[in-house]
C-alpha cells in the first residue's frame, strides 16, 4: 500500500551516470566519469519477524496496546500523587516525594504512549517504503514567465518605474518612519542621569565608617587581625532604597597584612592603616565580586574569569584577563578607633568602560 | 506480510458501514466542506520521509521547543518578574525573612509551595538545555553531510539564527529567577557590553535602565523570554519546516536512491506514528531528567547581591563557550588612548566569536563559490567524501571544545589538583594548535577511510581464509562485496581543483587567483570513485 501513488513507477535513472549529455545547471568542478557505475536499484526487500511468524505478529499486537495501558496507568499514577504526596508541611522530604511520584508518572504515560507508537510503526505497519519523485525547486518556464509578467503588469499600471519622484520620496518614506519609534527608546534609561558620571563614583566619602557586609556594624582597626579579611560596605547603605546599585560599586575588601609586605608607590603610602588596605570589591575585567582571598600569598582571585590580584603590590594584575589593578580605598582610623574612609577611590571602579580614561 | 494486507483491506471489503464510520465520515464532510482540507490530505498524507538516526536530532530540538512552550506558558502564571523587594515568607526555611526581589520569591513559590511547580521548572529547564544541545548537533549532522548545499542553503541560514535565538532565550531565561547566579551573569553581560567602543557606556545604561542592577532588568528580560523572541523563533521554525516540505528531505546516497527521488516512509501512517511517537518519547525522557536530577536549584544560591560569589560559578552549557573566550585572554590587554579606553580583553573575544559565527553562517555559500556547482544536491555525503569539509568542520568543533573547555578552566583544576595557570595556558594552546591538528588528523583519515573504500570496492572484504597455493605461495581469499553495498561505496560526487583561466578580456583576476587557490586547497588531495573499467582491471590482482 505504501507504493499507491508510484505503483508501476520505475526508479528513475541515477544521474551521476548519465554522463554523455548533461545539460542542467553547471556541474563546476565536479567530475562526471564515463564509466562511473550505474545504480543497480532498490535491493531485494526484507521482511520482518511480524511479516513472517504470525505468532510475532500478536505478540507485537500485544506488546503495542500494553504500552498503551501503561502510559494510562501512568496518568492516573500521576494525578493520584498529586493529591496523595502533599508539600505544604514544607518538609524537603515531601517535596522530594511528590515531584518524583507526579514526574515518574507522567513519564510514563508519556514513555508509553511513544514507545507504543514507535513500535506499532516499526513492528506491524506496512514497512515498504515508497518513493516520491523530485522536481527542480524552480517553478516552470511558463510560471516564471507569467510571474515577470505580474510584475510588468502591476510597474505599468502603477507607474512606479518611471514615475520616480514618487518612488523615491515612498522610498524615503518608508525609511524615516521607523526613527521616532528609535529614538522612543532613549526613555529605556532615567532622562538626567549621565551614565559616565554615575561610573565613576561610588557613595565613599571622607569620615564615612566601614561597616560589615551585610549587617552594617563598623571596623575598629583592633579588632582586623593580621591575616584576616573582611567584606566591607558604606555606613548605612542599608538605609537607601538603591542599596543594591549602591554596593555594586561600593563594595569593599578588607585585609591586614604585616605593613612590611606592603609596597605602596609614593603618594599612596598613606592610604593603608597599619597594614590594613582597602580595595574594591568589584572586577575591573567584567565585574564579578573578587571574593576569595589566598591568606598565604596575599593573592585576590576573582570566581567568574580567575583574574589574580596581588594585594603586596597595591592589587596589579598577576594573572587572568584583567587589565587594571583594583582600585584601593584609602582608610584611616577615626577617633573612637573605628575604620573611615580618607574620601572616594579615586579612580572609577569595576569595569572600563569607553569614556573612562 | 499477507496476513497483513487482509487485514488492512479487511475494512474496505465490508460494504455495510459501521455507526463510527458513518460519524467519521460525516464529520470529515462537515470539515470538508468548509475548509476544502482534501488538498491538504490530498498532497502531503503520502508524503515521503526517508529514514536515518541522524535525521531525529531536528525533530529533537522540534519536540523539546514544544515542550519548553507548554512547560512555560504553565510557569507565566505563577512567576513574577518584578524586582520589587519583598521579605521571603515561603516554605524554604533556610531563606524565610530574607530581603530579595519578587521575581525571586516567586521563583521558590513555584519550587517550594505549587505542587508539581519544581518539576514543570526543572522540565523547563532541562528541555531548554536539550533544545540548544539537539540544535547544535542537528547544526553539525547538516554541516558533515553537506545538506547545506543547493537549494537548501538558505534553510541553513535559518537554522543559524535560530541556534543564536535558542542561546538567547537561554540566557534571558536562566536570568529571571534572579538568584545570586544569574545575576552575576548578568554583572558580566554589563562588564563586556561597557567594553564596546563608544556606545557601550550607554548600551549597558539603557539595558538596566541606569545603574546596574536597577529594577528594570528583569522585567525587560521577561519580555524578551516570552513574547518577543519566541514569537520570531516560531516564526522561523514554520519558515524552516515549510523549506523541509518544499525541498523535500535529503537521503543517503544508497541502492536506488537518487538524485531525482525521495525513499522512505509515508507520513500516513508510518512516519507519523513514528515522528508522533518519539515527540512522546522525548517529552517522556525529559520529564524522567526533571523527577530525578535538580537543575538550576536556586535556593541554594539565594537572592542577588552583588557583593558575594561562590567559587566554582558556571553558566548553563551553551554559554561556556563565550565566558571560556573571556577567560583565555591574558593579562594586560587594555589600552588607554586619546582619553578612551580600549578593552581588547572584552572585545577580542567578541570580535574572534564574531567572525566564528559569520564563518558558520555563510559557510554553504562559501563552499559553493570554491565547487562552482550550481545543481542542487539532494543526496547526503558521507564526511569522508569531502574531506577538507570535514576537517574544517573538525577544526571548529575542536575550536569551539576549547572555548567551552576554558569556561571549566577552575573546576578542571581543582578536580585534578593542577594550578589554574597551567590550565589556561594549555588551553589557550588548545584553541590554537587544536584546530590545526584536528584539521590535518580528520583529513589525512577521511583520504586513508576512502581509499579503505576503494579498496573494499575493487577487492572486496578480507574473508579471513588463507589459501595456500600450487605453488606454495599463501593468500587471503577476498570476498567481492554485492553490486548494492558496492553502490553505497562508489556513488559519490568527486571534484577536481580548478584550473586557473583568464577571463573574456584575457584577464586573470584577484578574485579568480583566490578561488583557484581555494578549490586547490579543497579538491587537490581527493580519492576518485572507483569505475567500471577500474574493476575490471582491478581483478587481477
Amino acid at each position: 500500500m505504501a507504493h499507491d501513488d508510484n505503483s508501476g513507477k520505475e526508479v528513475a535513472a541515477p544521474v551521476s551516470s548519465a554522463a554523455d549529455k548533461y545539460e542542467g545547471p553547471s556541474t563546476g568542478t565536479a567530475v562526471i566519469a564515463s564509466d562511473a557505475f550505474t545504480d543497480p536499484g532498490f535491493p531485494p526487500h526484507r521482511e520482518r519477524m511480524t511479516d513472517l511468524d504470525p505468532k510475532a505478529d500478536k505478540r507485537a499486537e500485544r506488546q503495542v496496546f500494553t504500552l498503551f495501558y501503561l502510559s494510562i496507568a501512568g496518568s492516573i499514577f500521576a494525578i493520584a500523587s498529586y493529591i496523595g504526596f502533599p508539600i505544604e508541611s514544607g518538609a524537603t522530604g515531601d517535596l522530594r516525594l511528590s515531584t518524583l511520584t507526579l514526574g515518574v508518572g507522567i513519564a510514563l504515560a508519556l514513555l508509553g504512549l511513544g514507545l507504543g507508537a514507535v513500535h506499532w510503526s516499526k513492528a506491524l505497519m506496512m514497512n515498504e517504503e515508497g518513493i516520491d519523485e523530485r522536481h527542480p525547486i524552480r517553478g516552470t518556464e511558463a510560471t516564471r514567465e507569467r510571474a515577470v509578467e505580474i510584475f510588468k503588469q502591476a510597474n505599468e499600471e502603477s507607474g512606479i518605474g518611471r514615475r520616480t519622484v514618487i518612488r523615491n520620496t515612498l522610498i524615503g518614506a518608508l525609511v524615516a518612519f521607523p526613527l521616532p519609534a528609535v529614538v522612543l527608546f532613549r526613555g529605556l534609561g532615567p532622562m538626567n542621569v549621565n551614565p559616565v558620571e554615575s561610573l565613576s563614583s561610588t557613595m565613599w566619602k571622607k569620615g564615612m565608617r566601614l561597616t560589615l557586609d551585610p549587617s552594617g556594624l563598623p571596623v575598629k582597626a583592633a579588632d582586623v587581625t593580621l591575616g584576616s579579611a573582611f567584606h566591607i560596605i558604606p555606613e548605612g547603605i542599608n538605609d537607601f532604597h538603591d542599596k543594591l546599585e549602591r554596593k555594586a560599586k561600593a563594595a569593599v575588601l578588607l585585609m591586614r597584612l604585616d605593613p612590611k609586605d606592603l609596597n605602596p608607590s609614593p603618594g599612596r603610602e598613606g592610604w593603608a592603616y597599619d597594614g590594613i588596605v582597602a580595595y574594591s570589591k568589584i572586577c575591573t575585567h567584567v565585574g564579578c565580586p573578587v571574593a576569595l582571598y589566598e591568606q598565604q600569598t596575599h593573592h585576590l582571585l576573582c570566581p567568574c574569569h580567575q583574574s589574580t590580584f596581588d594585594v603586596e603590590n597595591e592589587c596589579k594584575v598577576v594573572f587572568g584577563p584583567a587589565a587594571r589593578a583594583l582600585p584601593q580605598l584609602p582608610i584611616t582610623v577615626d577617633s573612637d578607633g573605628y575604620l573611615v574612609a580618607q574620601s572616594d577611590f579615586n579612580e572609577p571602579v569595576g569595569p572600563s568602560f569607553w569614556e573612562r580614561s | 506480510m499477507t496476513n497483513l494486507l487482509t487485514k488492512d483491506e479487511a475494512p474496505a471489503a465490508t460494504t455495510t458501514p459501521t455507526k463510527g464510520s458513518r460519524f467519521t465520515a460525516a464529520a470529515s464532510n462537515y470539515i470538508e466542506d468548509r475548509t476544502s482540507i482534501s488538498g491538504a490530505v490530498k498532497e502531503f498524507g503520502r508524503k515521503i520521509f526517508p529514514d536515518h538516526w541522524s535525521f531525529m536530532l531536528g525533530e529533537v530540538s522540534l519536540y523539546s521547543f514544544v515542550i519548553i512552550f507548554l512547560t512555560g506558558s504553565f510557569l507565566t502564571f505563577f512567576y513574577q518578574a518584578s524586582m520589587a523587594t519583598v521579605i521571603y515568607d515561603g516554605s524554604y526555611v533556610p531563606l524565610k525573612g530574607l530581603e530579595m526581589s519578587t521575581a525571586m520569591s516567586s521563583s521558590l513559590h513555584i519550587s517550594f509551595d505549587l505542587r508539581g511547580g519544581l518539576l514543570i521548572r526543572q522540565i523547563h529547564h532541562w528541555a531548554a538545555l536539550v533544545f540548544v544541545a539537539a540544535i547544535g548537533l542537528h547544526m553539525l549532522r547538516i554541516y558533515f553531510t553537506g545538506a547545506f548545499r543547493k537549494p537548501r542553503e538558505l534553510n541553513w541560514v535559518i537554522g543559524f539564527v535560530l541556534f543564536i535565538l535558542a542561546m538567547a532565550e537561554g540566557f534571558t531565561g536562566y536570568s529571571l529567577p534572579d538568584d545570586l547566579l544569574s545575576g552575576n551573569g548578568l554583572r558580566i553581560i554589563e562588564g563586556m557590553v561597557q567594553g564596546i567602543p563608544f556606545v557601550g557606556t550607554w548600551i549597558s545604561f539603557l539595558v538596566f535602565g541606569g545603574d546596574f542592577p536597577g529594577t528594570a532588568i528583569v522585567g525587560r528580560l521577561y519580555t524578551l523570554h516570552i513574547l518577543l523572541l519566541p514569537a520570531i523563533i516560531v516564526a522561523l521554525i514554520a519558515m524552516h519546516l515549510v523549506f523541509v516540505i518544499v525541498h523535500k528531505h535529503t537521503q543517503f546516497s544508497g541502492p536506488g536512491k537518487t538524485e531525482n527521488n525521495v525513499v522512505g516512509a509515508p507520513i500516513l501512517p508510518m512516519f507519523a506514528a513514528k515522528a508522533g511517537g518519539f515527540f512522546f518519547i522525548v517529552f517522556g525522557i525529559i520529564v524522567l531528567m526533571a523527577s530525578f536530577f535538580t537543575i538550576n536549584p536556586i535556593w541554594n544560591y539565594g537572592p542577588y547581591d552583588p557583593s558575594p560569589v561562590s567559587a566554582g560559578t558556571q553558566p548553563d552549557w551553551y554559554i561556556g563557550f563565550a565566558d571560556g573566550a573571556l577567560r583565555l585572554m591574558p593579562p594586560g590587554l587594555e589600552v588607554v588612548l586619546f582619553n578612551h579606553t580600549y578593552s581588547f580583553n572584552i572585545l577580542i573575544p567578541l570580535v574572534v566569536l564574531g567572525l566564528f559565527i559569520l564563518v558558520v553562517l555563510i559557510y554553504p555559500f562559501i563552499e559553493a563559490w570554491i565547487t562552482g556547482d550550481k545543481r542542487e544536491h539532494h543526496l547526503l555525503d558521507r564526511p569522508r567524501n569531502v574531506p577538507t569539509r570535514t576537517a574544517i568542520g573538525a577544526a571548529g568543533v575542536t575550536f569551539y571544545a576549547s572555548l567551552w573547555a576554558a569556561a571549566s578552566s577552575d573546576i578542571v583544576a581543582t578536580h585534578f589538583q593542577l594550578s589554574i595557570e597551567g590550565v589556561i595556558h594549555t588551553v589557550q594552546a588548545t584553541t590554537i594548535l587544536g584546530p590545526i591538528a584536528a584539521y590535518l588528523i580528520t583529513k589525512r583519515v577521511c583520504i586513508a577511510l576512502m581509499k579503505k573504500d576503494r579498496e573494499i570496492a575493487l577487492h572486496g572484504y578480507e574473508s579471513g581464509r588463507i589459501v595456500r597455493l600450487p605453488g606454495g605461495e599463501y593468500i587471503e581469499v577476498h570476498q567481492p562485496v554485492d553490486e548494492y553495498e558496492r553502490w553505497k561505496l562508489v556513488n559519490f560526487t568527486d571534484n577536481k581543483p580548478l584550473m586557473i583561466r583568464p577571463n573574456a578580456k584575457g584577464q586573470i583576476t584577484g578574485l579568480q587567483k583566490v578561488r583557484v587557490g581555494m578549490s586547490k586547497w579543497f579538491f587537490e588531495d581527493r580519492i576518485s570513485p572507483v569505475t567500471t573499467k577500474e574493476l575490471v582491471h582491478g581483478d587481477h590482482h
